[in-house]
C-alpha cells in the first residue's frame, strides 16, 4: 500500500538514483559536487522515512541525528571540495 | 583500561586543538601527544590480552542511545599498530617540514587524523562509524593537498569526491539497516541480521561504499596519484592506515554483522577482484617510473592479497583452519602496515635528498644513504613476503587455506604476486650497488632515517619472528 | 642453562652476531673486522667440534621456537646436519683467509663482510634444520644474503648477473613453498625423521605427494643447478672468487643437493621414494645434468665458467647418488657432498689467485703458469684430478661408492656409463689445462701481474687456502677410513637411514 512513507521512501532512493548517475557521468568537476549533494538529499529523504512511527507518534530521533550529522558532514565536504577547485581554477590561471 | 579507549580518543583530538592554538610549540607538543597515545594503545593492547574483549559506554547511556566503545583483539592490534607508524611517522614530518606555516597546517590536521582512526577502531555502532569515516576522510584529503602543488590538489579532489560517493553509498546502506532492524549498534545487529532483499542491499551498498575507500581494483583509480603527490609522511599514513581503517569496516561487517547473509559466491566476487588487484597493482608498480607511483601501486597490490582470504574464510569451516587463516589475515595486514609507512619515510628521505624520487637516476642518493637504503630493503622483504618477516607466515596461511580449501586459483595468484613484487623491489635496490665509495657513517640524519629503519625493522623482522601470540589474541575478535 | 637448547642457536649466532655488527663498521677499520670475522670463524668450529662429538654419542641439542600456531622453528643436530655444519665451518674460515687478501683494496668491504658472515649463518642454520618449514625459511634467507654478494662489484654486469641469479632463485623458491605448504596441509608438520614421515600416509594422497615432490625437487633444484634449472651459475660467475668459491663449493648450490637429500631421506624416505616411482625420475635428471655440465664446460674459455659448468655436472653426482637405492649408493652420495666441496672450493681459489696474480681469466692465457706459481697449479692439480676421480684424491672415493651402489642396485646398466663418459669428459677438459700449465712455454708477458713475484709466489692469505685445502681433498681420500673421516660418517648416516 501507497503510503506516505513508501512514498518519501521510494522519492528518496530515486533522488539518490540521479545524484549517482549525475556524480559518475558528468565531466564537470562543479557539476559532480552538486550531484554528490544530490545524492545526500536523498539518502536524507530515506532517512526521515525511516524515522516515521506511526500518525500522532514523535518520530524516531536517530534518524534525525543521523540525518544532522550528515547535512553537516556534506556541507563541510562541499566546502573544502570547492576550496581544492578554486586552488586548481588559481593554479590554472599562473600557467 | 576505559581510561585506555578514552585517552586514545582524547589526547589526539587535544593534541590538534593544542597545536592549533600554540603554533610555535606545535611539534613539541604533537609529539608529546603521540607518545602518550601509543602508551595508551599499549595498555589497550595488554588489557585486552589479559581480560578480553572490553567494552564501554560513554556518558552510562546504553547502547541504543548511547555510543558504545568496543575493543577486541582485532581493533586493539590495529591501534596498536596506529599508534607506532603514526609516532615514528610523527618523528620524521617533524624533520620534514622546514616552514612554520607548513607545520601550523600539518600538525592539527595530523592529529585529527589520528583521532578519527582511533575513533574508528573503538567504535561499537554505525553512527559512531559514520562520523568517524567522514572526518577520517576529510583530514585525509586536507593532508593529502597539503602541498598546494596542481598535481597534489587535483588528487585530492579525486579523493574527496570518491571518498564523499562512498560514504553516501554507506549512509544509503546504514539507513536501510535501520528501517530493517531498528538498531545500530554492531553488536545487537550480528544477532539480528538475516538473509533477505534489505539485507542484501544493505550489504552491497556498503561494501561498496567502503570498497570506494579501500581502494579495491577497479575502484582504485584514485588512490596512486593521491598517495604518489601527498607529502611522504602523510603518504605514509594514507597507504598503511587510511585504507586499512576501511579494509577492517569491510571485515567487520562480512564476519560479524552480515555473517548469516554473506555467500560464497560473494565471497568469490571478492577474492576475484582481489586477484585482479594483486595483479594489475603488481604490474604498474614494475612500470613506475618514481618510486612514490610505485610504492602506491604496490599498496593497490598488497590490499589485493588482504582480499584473497574472503573466499577462504568463508569455504572453511569454523575450526582451526579457519582461524589460521583469519590470523594470516590480519598478520598480513599489520605487517604491509609497518611495511609500507618505512618505504614511504625511507623515499622520502631520498626525494628530499636529491629533489626527486626517479628510479632510473638512483645511483648516487642510493649509494651515499646505507640506512634508508637498508630500510627499503627491510621493508621490501615485508612487501614480497620473504622470511622471516610476518608477511610470509600471512601468505604461508593464505596459501594453506587454498590447498585446504581446494580454491587453487589464490595459490597462483599469490606466487605470481610474490614474483612480480620481488622483481619490482629489485629493480630498485639493483641502483644500491655501485662505485661510490661507502660513507663513514650509516646514518646521517637520525630524526628523518631511523623512523623508516624500525618500522621497516618491525616489518621484516619483529612482526615475524615474534607473533606468534598473535593468533591468540584473535580468538577474542573473529 | 640448557646447552643441549642452546647449541644449535649458538653455532647459529657466532657468525650472524658477528655479521651484523661489520655493517656499521667504517671502511677503515680493518683489524677490527678482521678480528670479528676470525673470532666468529673459531668459535663456530669450536662449536660445531662440540656438536660432533655429542651427535656421535648420540645426544640431542634441539632447539624450538613458534612463529604462528603449527609453525615450528625447529634447529635439530643429527648425523647429516653436523656433515653439512662442519664443511660449512671449515671451509668458511678458510675463505674468510681468502676473501681478506683477495678484497684487499676493494670498496665496501664491511658491506661484503656483512654480508659474508649471514651467508654462512643462512647456510648453518639451513644445514641445522629440524623440519622442512625451518628449511625453506633459511634457504630463503640465503637467497637473499648472497644477492648483494653477487652484486657487489657494482658494474652493469654484475647488478644483471645478480637480477638473473635472483629471478631463477625465487622462483624455484615459490615452488618450493608451495610443495611445502601442500604437504603441510596434507601430512603436517614435516619434522625431519631418518626413514622419512610420509609412507604412513593412505594410498589416495599418492597422486598428491609425487607431484608435492616434484615441485619440492624444481624448488631445490634451481639452487642445486639440476638442468634445465642451472641458467643462473654461469651467470653469476660476475661475483669476486670468494663469493665464486663459497657460492659453488659451500652454500647456495650445496644447499640445493641437501635439500634434495634430506627430501629424500628424511622427509619421503627412500624406500617410499622408489615405491612411488619418482626414484628413478630424480636419477636421470642427475644423469643428465651430469653429462650436459661436463659436455658445456669443454666450450668454455673463462677459466671460472669451466669451473661453473663442471659444478652443474659434480653437484649432481650428490643426486645421482640419493637416487641409487640402497646404503652404498646413498654413501656415495652423501660422501661427494663433502668431496666435492673441498676440491671445488681448491679449484676456486686458485682460479681467483690467477686473476688476482696475474690477470688471468682465460685457459689460453695459462701457458706455463706452472712455473710462475707452482703451489697453486700444485693445488689446482690435485683438486682437478679428484674431479676426475683419480685415486687417492677424494673424489674417486666417491665414483668408487656410486659405482657400486649402482652395481648392486641393479642400476648399472645405465648409471655406469653415466660415470664412465662423465669421468672421459672431465679429464677432457682438465687434463689439456693441467698440460697447459706444466708443460707449455709462458708466453712474453701475464695479462697484468698485480703481484710481483717474491719469496712467495703470491700474498700469503691467497696462497694458504687453496693449499690447505687441497692437502684436505687429498687427505680425505686416502685417509677414506679413518674415524672421523666424510666416509665414515656418510657410512653412519646411511646406516641410520637404512636402519641398519
Amino acid at each position: 500500500m501507497l503510503t506516505t512513507q513508501i512514498l518519501y521512501a521510494l522519492t528518496g532512493c530515486m533522488i539518490v538514483a540521479l545524484g549517482l548517475r549525475g556524480a559518475l557521468l558528468h565531466a564537470s568537476v562543479l557539476q559532480r559536487i552538486v550531484a554528490i549533494n544530490v545524492m545526500g538529499a536523498g539518502v536524507f529523504m530515506l532517512l526521515i522515512a525511516v524515522a516515521y512511527r506511526g500518525p500522532g507518534l514523535p518520530p524516531d530521533p536517530v534518524p534525525h541525528a543521523l540525518v544532522l550529522t550528515g547535512i553537516v558532514v556534506a556541507v563541510s565536504a562541499t566546502a573544502l571540495a570547492l576550496a581544492l577547485v578554486r586552488r586548481l581554477h588559481a593554479e590554472q590561471e599562473d600557467d | 583500561m576505559t581510561d585506555a579507549m578514552i585517552g586514545l580518543i582524547a589526547l589526539p583530538l587535544a593534541g590538534a586543538l593544542a597545536t592549533l592554538l600554540l603554533p610555535r610549540s606545535a611539534t613539541a607538543v604533537a609529539i608529546g601527544t603521540g607518545l602518550a597515545t601509543t602508551v595508551a594503545a599499549g595498555l589497550l593492547l595488554s588489557g585486552v590480552a589479559t581480560q578480553g574483549a572490553l567494552h564501554y559506554e560513554i556518558g552510562g547511556w546504553s547502547a541504543g542511545l548511547g555510543i558504545a566503545l568496543r575493543a577486541d583483539g582485532l581493533s586493539a592490534l590495529l591501534l596498536m599498530m596506529t599508534a607506532l607508524v603514526a609516532l615514528a611517522a610523527s618523528v620524521y614530518a617533524s624533520a620534514y617540514f622546514n616552514t612554520a606555516s607548513e607545520r601550523a597546517r600539518f600538525w592539527p590536521l595530523w592529529l585529527l587524523l589520528w583521532t578519527a582512526l582511533n575513533a574508528l577502531l573503538l567504535s561499537g555502532d554505525l553512527f559512531n562509524l559514520y562520523v568517524t569515516l567522514e572526518l577520517l576522510g576529510l583530514s585525509a584529503v586536507a593532508l593529502a593537498s597539503l602541498s598546494g602543488r596542481r598535481a597534489a590538489v587535483a588528487a585530492a579532489l579525486r579523493y574527496l569526491l570518491v571518498g564523499l560517493l562512498g560514504s553516501m553509498m554507506f549512509l544509503a546502506g546504514v539507513s536501510l539497516l535501520y528501517a530493517g532492524y531498528g538498531t545500530l549498534d554492531l553488536a545487537a545487529l550480528s544477532h539480528m541480521v538475516a538473509p533477505g532483499p534489505s539485507a542484501w542491499t544493505a550489504l552491497a551498498l556498503m561494501t561498496t561504499g567502503l570498497l570506494l575507500k579501500t581502494a579495491l581494483f577497479p575502484l582504485h583509480f584514485w588512490l596512486p596519484p593521491a598517495h604518489a603527490s601527498a607529502p611522504a609522511p602523510v603518504s605514509a599514513v594514507l597507504s598503511a592506515l587510511v585504507v586499512k581503517a576501511a579494509f577492517y569496516l569491510v571485515l567487520r561487517l562480512w564476519l560479524d554483522v552480515f555473517a548469516t547473509v554473506v555467500t560464497p559466491a560473494a565471497a568469490n566476487l571478492l577474492g576475484l577482484l582481489g586477484a585482479g588487484a594483486v595483479l594489475w597493482g603488481s604490474w604498474h608498480a614494475l612500470q613506475a617510473e618514481r618510486l612514490k607511483l610505485l610504492a602506491a601501486y604496490s599498496t593497490v597490490a598488497q590490499l589485493g592479497y588482504l582480499f584473497l582470504f574472503f573466499p577462504l574464510l568463508l569455504a572453511l569451516p569454523s575450526g582451526p583452519a579457519r582461524d589460521l587463516a583469519a590470523g594470516g589475515l590480519v598478520m598480513l595486514a599489520l605487517t604491509h602496515g609497518f611495511a609500507k609507512a618505512g618505504l614511504f619515510l625511507a623515499i622520502g628521505v631520498i626525494q628530499q635528498r636529491c629533489g626527486h624520487d626517479t628510479i632510473r637516476q638512483l645511483d648516487g642518493t642510493a649509494q651515499r644513504l646505507p640506512a634508508t637504503t637498508f630500510a627499503i630493503a627491510l621493508a621490501g622483504v615485508a612487501l614480497i613476503g620473504l622470511p622471516p618477516s610476518g608477511a610470509f607466515l600471512g601468505k604461508w596461511q593464505l596459501l594453506a587455506g587454498a590447498v585446504e580449501a581446494g580454491q587453487w586459483l589464490w595459490l597462483v595468484v599469490t606466487a605470481v604476486g610474490s614474483l612480480l613484487a620481488a622483481a619490482y623491489i629489485f629493480k630498485v635496490l639493483g641502483h644500491a650497488f655501485g662505485h661510490r665509495p661507502y660513507p663513514n657513517q650509516p646514518v646521517t640524519v637520525a630524526r628523518e632515517e631511523w623512523p623508516a629503519l624500525l618500522l621497516a625493522g618491525m616489518a621484516a623482522l619483529v612482526l615475524g619472528l615474534s607473533g606468534a601470540p598473535m593468533w591468540k589474541l584473535l580468538e577474542l575478535g573473529i | 642453562m640448557n646447552w643441549d637448547a642452546w647449541l644449535p642457536v649458538l653455532v647459529v649466532a657466532s657468525s650472524l652476531l658477528p655479521g651484523l655488527v661489520i655493517f656499521f663498521l667504517s671502511e677503515g677499520s680493518h683489524r677490527l673486522r678482521t678480528a670479528l670475522n676470525l673470532a666468529g670463524a673459531i668459535l663456530k668450529l669450536v662449536l660445531v667440534g662440540i656438536l660432533i662429538w655429542g651427535v656421535f654419542h648420540e645426544h640431542v641439542y634441539e632447539s624450538r621456537w613458534t612463529l604462528a600456531p603449527g609453525l615450528e622453528l625447529v634447529l635439530h643436530a643429527d648425523t647429516l646436519s653436523v656433515l653439512f655444519v662442519t664443511l660449512s665451518t671449515v671451509l668458511w674460515l678458510v675463505t674468510t683467509v681468502y676473501a681478506i687478501g683477495y678484497l684487499e683494496k676493494a670498496p665496501h668491504r664491511s658491506r661484503f663482510f656483512g654480508f659474508f658472515s649471514l651467508c654462512v649463518s643462512a647456510t648453518v642454520g639451513l644445514a641445522l634444520a629440524g623440519n622442512l618449514f625451518t628449511f625453506v625459511i633459511f634457504f630463503e634467507l640465503l637467497t637473499l644474503v648472497t644477492y648483494p654478494l653477487v652484486a657487489h662489484r657494482g658494474t652493469p654486469e654484475a647488478v644483471r648477473g645478480a637480477r638473473i641469479y635472483l629471478a631463477y632463485t625465487l622462483g624455484g623458491g615459490m615452488l618450493l613453498l608451495i610443495g611445502t605448504v601442500w604437504l603441510h596441509v596434507l601430512a603436517g608438520p614435516t619434522a625431519f625423521v631418518e626413514g622419512g614421515i610420509l609412507s604412513s600416509l593412505p594410498a589416495a594422497y599418492h597422486p598428491q605427494l609425487k607431484i608435492i615432490f616434484l615441485l619440492l625437487i624444481m624448488g631445490l633444484g634451481v639452487k642445486a643447478a639440476l638442468v634445465p634449472l642451472h641458467g643462473w651459475l654461469p651467470q653469476a660467475m660476475v661475483a669476486p672468487a670468494p663469493v665464486s668459491a663459497l657460492l659453488h663449493a659451500v652454500a647456495v648450490v650445496k644447499a640445493g643437493a641437501f635439500g634434495i637429500v634430506r627430501v629424500v631421506y628424511d622427509v619421503y624416505g627412500v624406500n617410499f621414494t622408489d615405491q612411488l616411482g619418482l626414484l628413478t625420475g630424480l636419477g636421470i635428471a642427475a644423469a643428465i645434468t651430469i653429462v650436459y655440465g661436463s659436455v658445456m664446460a669443454l666450450f668454455q674459455d673463462n677459466l671460472k665458467k669451466r669451473l661453473a659448468y663442471s659444478t652443474v655436472s659434480q653437484v649432481s653426482y650428490i643426486a645421482l647418488g640419493t637416487a641409487i637405492l640402497g646404503p652404498i649408493g646413498t654413501i656415495g652420495g652423501i660422501v661427494h657432498l663433502v668431496h666435492q666441496g673441498i676440491m671445488k672450493i681448491t679449484l676456486f681459489f686458485t682460479a681467483g689467485n690467477y686473476a688476482e696474480t696475474l690477470g688471468i681469466h682465460k685457459i689460453s692465457e695459462m701457458n706455463g703458469v706452472g712455473r710462475r706459481m707452482p703451489a697453486t697449479t700444485l693445488a689446482f692439480s690435485i683438486a682437478a684430478l679428484g674431479m676426475i676421480g683419480v685415486p687417492p684424491v677424494a673424489g674417486f672415493v666417491s665414483k668408487w661408492y656410486l659405482g657400486l651402489g649402482a652395481l648392486e642396485a641393479g642400476m648399472a646398466a645405465w648409471v655406469m656409463p653415466v660415470l664412465i663418459t662423465s669421468s672421459v669428459l672431465n679429464a677432457a677438459y682438465f687434463l689439456p689445462v693441467l698440460y697447459r700449465a706444466w708443460f707449455r712455454e709462458p708466453g712474453p708477458a701475464w695479462p697484468a701481474e698485480h703481484i710481483p713475484a717474491a719469496r712467495f709466489e703470491t700474498s700469503a692469505a691467497l696462497l694458504w687456502p687453496p693449499v690447505i685445502t687441497a692437502t684436505l681433498a687429498l687427505a680425505a681420500g686416502l685417509f677414506a677410513a679413518a674415524p672421523y673421516s666424510p666416509l665414515e660418517w656418510a657410512t653412519l648416516i646411511a646406516h641410520r637411514e637404512y636402519g641398519l
